[in-house]
């Protein structure tokens, strides 16, 4: 008896039509289709909140290039997660400015108040922290930049518990709807 | 002397100094409109070649002889606008971009009538998602009001420009680097020449400038190259902004003429050190650049006298206040840990060096240095990017001059340090310093090479007698 054919997943798309449409919508901005590269993988991230293997592909698709090639850019910056990370996302700055107020602690205790490491989720899926280099907002060092754009500084230990409490409570921006 | 009167920031109080109505309430774009409409191409160019204004982004190289150097014979230009600041404690460019886009865009606008450019692309760092969204607020205001897009006032002359968004990597400030993350890949420096201007974006002849460099163009138009001399020092022209943090009262940023000292921004601008300390050091223009000792502190902040102090340059004129509680190595480990994090790995010595500095500082930190240390890592830091041709870009060279810089300056801490935090522990077992990811080595007391300390694991590169490659 012949081996059965491995049934195969079906491949659910991952991307929506008006989702492409809008990565398509940025082709005239650029003398390359590749150079839509970052700005797809942010349309896409906006709206999964990450960049999985599949999305990947149909962006790779879209761009004609190889999903090597998209993989190749993606994983090079900090930015592009492949799994969903927490509902919020929250960059403490550890660079000079920061660090010489106590941004390096802050950070520590930050973890140690969530019980997770720099670059982990907490286990309710609602926050991730990660350390940052230089946020460009050293005016409020040591400071914090949530992903919805929030700023907060400058930072001691009640304020990061403060913080922490308010980003568990959620995004502030819309999330935007394609 | 006459006072000095702000121009780059001088919108910033005035209420919705983000709009276009308050932008051209304050006599703006009508800079642009004069480049445009009374003056050729190569008179804007002239103009700001006249002025001597050098680049704010931090290699200082004179603007308009950049734009000179683009081919004559070439039939599209690129203008790449650089917002994606990086350098740690520099903040100047997310306060021009905030607090008074429509400048910027003026800037850009003239900088690329000037150059025939008529596509721009605006890098801006991702973390500056406020500036983004008034950045695309106020592009689309420009074009609406015919300031962006076909035929602006009617000279026939177009432009496009979009706002393209980084992803959270030091290096694509560096203008290669920026150019190949436009492009839509990593952002890896080129081995230069060509230079942009000869080939850059997407092979075209494209120019890069910083955000704050464009913010000071229509005020040349404005005002005359003369102007623009009459402020700063004998050879540094212009006003900049400074932005001042760390250990002082108030982190600010605040516009004044090149060549103020370090100390002037610490005690009127800045209140002071904070907590009524003293000054041990000061970070001149973004880590890149090196240390000022407290006895340094009157250097002016100009393009030529920071290399007197033995620092790398100006840099972004951004200051970093560091307090005498706090000790010189933890400034080292800081920044060694940064340019560790954000070299992008291509050239060896940069790679490899960075971590190995890193790893040598966190040694130290911990309790395992050793006095020979510090002559290992200036041996190290005086060949890491300065060796010419070693690397692609300038990040090694920027690495190397925080250790120098400290390592000559605060020699006597760092011995001290070294010989009252010796622990047993990190005696007995040395930290481990591994050069290649996960390869336990040490370094040799004697060459400063690193010697294999335990079996290499499978696939490890080693040299045949036995020494760390
Ligand atoms: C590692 C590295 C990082 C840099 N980062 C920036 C940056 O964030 N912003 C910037 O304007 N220039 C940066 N530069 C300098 C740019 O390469 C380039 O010189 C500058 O953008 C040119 O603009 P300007 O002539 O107007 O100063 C960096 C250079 C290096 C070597
Ligand atoms: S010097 Fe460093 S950052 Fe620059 S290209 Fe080489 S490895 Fe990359
Ligand atoms: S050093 Fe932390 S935001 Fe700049």
């Amino acid at each position: 008896m012949p081996a059965e054919a491995p049934i195969q997943p079906p491949r659910i798309a991952i991307l929506t039509d008006p989702l492409k449409e809008k990565i398509r919508a940025l082709f005239p901005r650029y003398p390359s289709k590749r150079a839509a590269t970052l700005p797809a993988l942010h349309m896409v991230h906006a709206h999964l909140r990450c960049v999985p293997l599949q999305a990947m592909s149909e962006i790779a698709e879209i761009l004609e290039i190889t999903p090597a090639e998209v993989h190749d850019t993606m994983s090079f910056y900090g930015f592009f997660p492949q799994a969903p990370l927490g509902d919020v996302r929250v960059w403490m700055c550890r660079s000079i400015s920061c660090m010489l107020r106590g941004g390096d602690e802050l950070l520590e205790h930050a973890c140690d108040r969530l019980g997770i490491e720099s670059g982990q989720t907490t286990a309710d899926g609602k926050l991730t922290v990660e350390f940052a280099e230089c946020l460009g907002i050293c005016d409020f060092a040591p400071a914090a930049l949530a992903d919805d754009g929030r700023v907060f500084g400058p930072l001691d230990g009640p304020k990061v518990d403060a913080m922490l409490d308010e980003l568990k409570r959620g995004r502030r921006d819309d999330p935007p709807r394609v | 002397m006459p006072t000095f009167e702000p121009v780059l920031s001088r919108n910033w109080n005035i209420a919705d100094s983000h709009t276009l109505k308050v932008y051209e309430s304050r006599g703006g774009y009508q800079a642009a409109r004069k480049a445009l409409t009374t003056m050729a191409p190569d008179a804007v160019v002239n103009l700001v070649k006249d002025s001597e204004l050098r680049g704010r982004g931090g290699a200082g190289f004179p603007c308009g002889l950049k734009w000179t150097f683009l081919p004559k014979d070439r039939k599209e230009t690129l203008m790449c606008i650089n917002a994606d600041e990086s350098e740690p404690a520099t903040f100047n460019n997310r306060f021009l971009m905030e607090k008074d886009p429509h400048q910027l865009i003026e800037g850009i606008l003239i900088a690329c009538f000037a150059t025939k450019a008529t596509t721009a692309y605006l890098y801006v760092r991702f973390e500056y998602i406020h500036a983004y969204k008034i950045l695309e607020e106020a592009i689309a205001e420009a074009r609406a009001a015919g300031h962006l897009g076909k035929n602006i006032y009617g000279s026939g002359y177009n432009l496009d420009l979009w706002v393209h968004r980084g992803a959270g990597a030091y290096i694509c400030g560096e203008e290669t680097g920026l150019i190949e993350s436009l492009e839509g890949k990593r952002g890896w420096p080129r081995i230069k020449p060509p230079f942009p201007a000869i080939e850059g974006a997407f092979r075209k002849p494209t120019v890069v400038n910083n955000v704050e460099t464009l913010c000071c163009v229509p005020h040349i138009i404005e005002r005359g190259a003369t102007w623009f001399k009459s402020i700063g020092t004998p050879k540094s022209y212009g006003p900049k902004l400074y932005t001042v943090s760390g250990h002082v009262e108030k982190q600010v940023c605040v516009e004044l003429p090149l060549g103020v000292t370090c100390r002037e921004l610490i005690d009127v601008h800045a209140g002071g050190v904070w907590k009524g300390r003293k000054a041990k050091a000061a970070v001149p223009g973004g880590i890149s650049m090196g240390l000022l000792s407290a006895d340094e502190l009157d250097t002016p902040l100009d393009f030529e006298s920071l290399r007197k102090p033995g620092c790398l340059g100006l840099g972004t004129a951004a200051v970093t206040v560091i307090d005498d509680h706090t000790p010189i190595i933890d400034y080292l480990l800081n920044t060694s840990r940064f340019f560790a994090h954000e070299s992008c790995g291509q050239c060896t010595p940069c790679r490899e060096g960075t971590g190995w500095m890193e790893k040598t500082i966190h040694r130290i930190k911990a309790g395992g240095g050793r006095i020979e240390d510090l002559d290992v890592m200036l041996h190290l830091a005086n060949n890491l990017g300065i060796m010419p041709g070693t690397t692609i870009c300038g990040l090694a060279d920027g690495a190397a001059w925080p250790i120098k810089n400290a390592v000559t300056k605060f020699r006597g801490e760092l011995e001290d340090y070294i010989r009252s935090h010796q622990s047993p522990a990190a005696q007995v077992t040395p930290l481990q310093i591994s050069i290649a990811q996960g390869r336990p080595v040490e370094l040799s007391p004697n060459g400063g090479l690193p010697i294999l300390n335990g079996p290499p694991p499978a696939r490890a590169l080693h040299a045949p007698d036995g020494r760390g490659v």
